[in-house]
């Protein structure tokens, strides 16, 4: 693989995982305990779509062959979507999507403080732009896992339930593969190897806050950053594609 | 080539006119979101996003564009600049006071720094200037907006959020 092509692919990627993230959001809308978290997961996923807009943007700049946001978005199958299998994990009930938003966005703000000083000029942009977003939500995101685990048993026992059942699809984003490697050899990106460390430091915090217990580190999922996700991204991007494979080519 | 006969100053006078679209007391130079004017044989006008999924976004620049050719600028190319990130801090004074007044409470100054698990620092509410006030939500009725509550007045409010 030569660097261009590990860039690109390394753009793509945090596009993936902020356009699914982004189209999971949305899902849960009009299916939180309370009227503020609608428009809690309503900003998240404009967010989070918006900042897949901008890295597939500039993916579209780099591959030099007209695509744009919409068609990565909504013209490619579920194996060419890059993103890590925790993200596209169905929300059963309102404990795990907070879980899986404060053990994705640990993570996803460690990439981005890293990424704003990385030597690609408009990644550094975006990620400048989406750091400032991404901690405002973790802050959030955090605040409800700790009512969550320190609330009722109840709640307590449901959120760890969603942690233990999410905590096997955290170890992936850790894990560097040849663009990873590149992209960080070559414009001094994320050493994921720190940012694993300081990860298990912040979410150890976090967990311990919510009187939680963390999950011992055993078997970890993998595959979503290869192409191989697990069967919930099919669905997601069935509904997500449904009316461009309708009517093709409809913009508004 | 040829260089139009407009100054820069004349441009930004006339963007000052431009609401924004979500916040309509706002101009989108209160708002701090124009960062570049230059004037060639066309006027570019370089505008910064405010949030990743500002649905305005679109809108501003349309905006901008209907605004410059209503005073007969024919060319007009928008650029967006995403570098260094626009803040709340680039909200100008005037444009604070337009909030205050519009009911809206003004964004704290570089509260973004703030620690995951830290406190919040108390919103004045901005009717009748109380301190004991209470964050309701930290979203609202737009990506830029928490709610919040006065103990003293008991008026609901907004709050520009702070990033």
């Amino acid at each position: 693989m030569n660097i261009d092509d590990a860039r690109l692919a390394y753009v793509k990627r945090l596009g993936d995982n902020a356009l699914i993230l982004g189209q999971r959001m949305v899902e849960v809308v009009a299916a939180c305990p309370e009227l503020e978290e609608e428009l809690a997961n309503a900003n998240f996923a404009l967010d989070y779509i918006g900042q897949a807009r901008m890295y597939y943007t500039y993916a579209g700049e780099l591959e030099g062959q007209g695509r744009g946001e919409d068609d990565f978005a909504f013209l490619r199958d579920e194996n060419e979507y890059r993103n890590v299998l925790l993200i596209e994990q169905p929300d059963g009930h309102f404990g795990d999507t907070i879980t899986k938003l404060v053990l994705f966005e640990s993570f996803y703000l460690l990439q981005l403080e890293a990424l704003m000083r990385c030597s690609d000029p408009r990644v550094a942009a975006i990620a400048a732009r989406a750091e400032k977003e991404i901690r405002y939500h973790l802050r959030h995101n955090v605040q409800w896992l700790v009512r969550l685990g320190d609330g009722t048993s109840y709640s307590h026992e449901r959120a760890q339930q969603s942690l233990d059942e999410l905590w096997q699809y955290t170890g992936e984003m850790f894990a560097p593969d040849e663009v990873d490697n590149l992209f960080e050899a070559e414009f001094d990106g994320p050493d994921l190897h720190d940012i694993r460390e300081r990860w298990q430091a912040n979410v150890a915090a976090i967990v311990d806050q919510a009187t939680l217990q963390k999950p011992a580190d055993a078997w970890m999922a993998s595959g979503g950053k290869e192409g191989r996700h697990s069967e919930h991204l099919g669905y997601l991007i069935a509904e997500m594609q449904y009316l461009q494979r309708l009517h093709p080519g409809a913009t508004w | 080539m040829v260089e139009l006969a407009i100054s820069r100053e004349q441009v930004f006078d006339w963007l000052s006119e431009v609401p924004d679209p979500e916040i309509p007391v706002l101009t989108i130079t209160d708002l701090g979101i124009v960062r570049g004017i230059a004037v060639r044989d066309e006027v570019v006008v370089e505008l910064s996003p405010t949030y990743s999924g500002c649905p305005a976004t679109e809108v501003i620049e349309q905006s901008v564009v209907d605004a410059l050719h209503r005073h007969g600028v024919e060319d007009v190319r928008i650029r967006r600049v995403l570098s260094p990130p626009w803040t709340t801090d680039w909200i100008s004074d005037e444009g604070r006071d337009k909030l205050r007044e519009y009911g809206i409470a003004p964004p704290a100054r570089s509260a973004s720094k703030r620690e995951l698990l830290q406190k919040a620092r108390a919103i004045a509410c901005p009717r009748c200037a109380s301190l004991a006030t209470e964050l309701v939500s930290e979203f609202g009725s737009t990506a830029c907006k928490a709610s919040y509550k006065c103990s003293d007045c008991l008026e609901p409010f907004e709050y520009f959020k702070c990033i």
